[in-house]
């Protein structure tokens, strides 16, 4: 998995933030369309992406979309 | 000997999902008031932990997959008459509604639903459902009445074996069998170790609740209710029990 795919795809997960807004620095609880079920579309595109689980904590616990693909990356 | 209308007293009562949660407070509770018990789960070092928890001699224990027929046949013909059923298995799965695959709804309809369902099928067809015997459904408020984000395929589960209880407490009136459903919110039980969510989360959502989340106890003793004779004119009905989360 790269980096920029994984922000690509990432982004995709929106529906009313602009993809280009999104990046790999982006804090992406600071998003205005961010919530808990946005958290839980996340957690279900990791798990069905990449086959890793990440908790609702872990999701909390990092801060940019960088910080997400180190933290899932090291999982 | 255990008296009064609530009491369970000479009544045999199966119970299925009893190795763990909301079915081994049921199995623990009824025992209590003079229930013998028949008590299934998957899992049999847990199985054997609700076993020892019980009042009372003369329990049977027997680990059972409910997704395996032959089996379920089997043990079927070698259980006597019931007077009671309360079909408590049951499995969480949580994904945002555009995330979900045939596989995952599969896999919950087959435990919540179709076994149940069949496992009932077969209880009539073997004729283990004595004269006045009552059957109940663990369903849920996520049956249509409060929705969560991500528990659409549980929801969707619950509502289907809440629908198919009002059809088959109408079939069974004939034979004077009662068949209700109890509708938990919110209890503590390993199962929440299952969902996407946290301790934080948790103590958020609880806040909703006036009488905060239920324990496993709350929900037996209602089950306790409905299968003791003192709800011997209940049939069909749905018991909500939401700590008060649905008021407003």
């Amino acid at each position: 998995m790269e980096l920029q795919e994984f922000v690509k795809k990432f982004a995709e997960q929106f529906d009313d933030t602009d993809p280009d807004e999104i990046t790999a620095t982006t804090s992406y609880k600071n998003l205005e369309e961010w919530s808990s079920l946005t958290a839980l579309v996340i957690i279900s595109f990791v798990k069905t992406e990449y086959g890793k689980a990440v908790t609702g904590a872990e999701l909390r616990s990092q801060d940019t979309v960088e910080d997400l693909y180190n933290f899932i990356e090291s999982k | 000997m255990i008296t009064g209308p609530f009491s369970l007293s000479g009544k045999v009562v199966f119970i299925t999902g009893a190795s763990s949660g909301i079915g081994r407070s049921i199995a623990v509770e009824c025992s209590k008031l003079g229930a013998q018990l028949i008590i299934t789960g998957r899992n049999a070092e847990r199985l054997e932990e609700t076993m020892s928890m019980l009042t009372g001699n003369g329990h049977i224990s027997h680990v059972l997959d409910l997704n395996d027929a032959d089996a379920i046949l089997g043990f079927i013909n070698n259980i006597p008459g019931l007077d009671g059923i309360v079909y408590c298995a049951g499995i969480q799965k949580t994904s945002p509604t555009r995330y979900i695959k045939r596989a995952d709804i599969d896999e919950v309809f087959e435990t919540n639903f179709f076994s149940n369902v069949s496992l009932n099928g077969l209880m009539a067809e073997k004729k283990k459902l004595n004269k006045g015997a009552s059957i109940v459904f663990i369903s849920s408020t996520a049956a249509g009445i409060v929705a969560e984000n991500g528990n659409a395929m549980y929801s969707a589960s619950k509502g289907a074996i809440t629908s198919f209880a009002k059809v088959l407490a109408l079939e069974l009136s004939p034979k004077k069998v009662r068949v209700n459903c109890v509708l938990p919110a919110m209890i503590r039980t390993p199962l929440l170790e299952n969902i996407s969510v946290d301790e934080e989360q948790l103590a958020q959502d609880e806040k909703r609740y006036p009488f905060g989340y239920g324990a496993p106890e709350d929900v037996a003793y209602a089950v306790i209710y409905l299968l003791s004779d003192a709800a011997k004119w209940v049939t069909g009905t749905n018991l909500l029990l939401d700590g008060g989360l649905t008021l407003r």
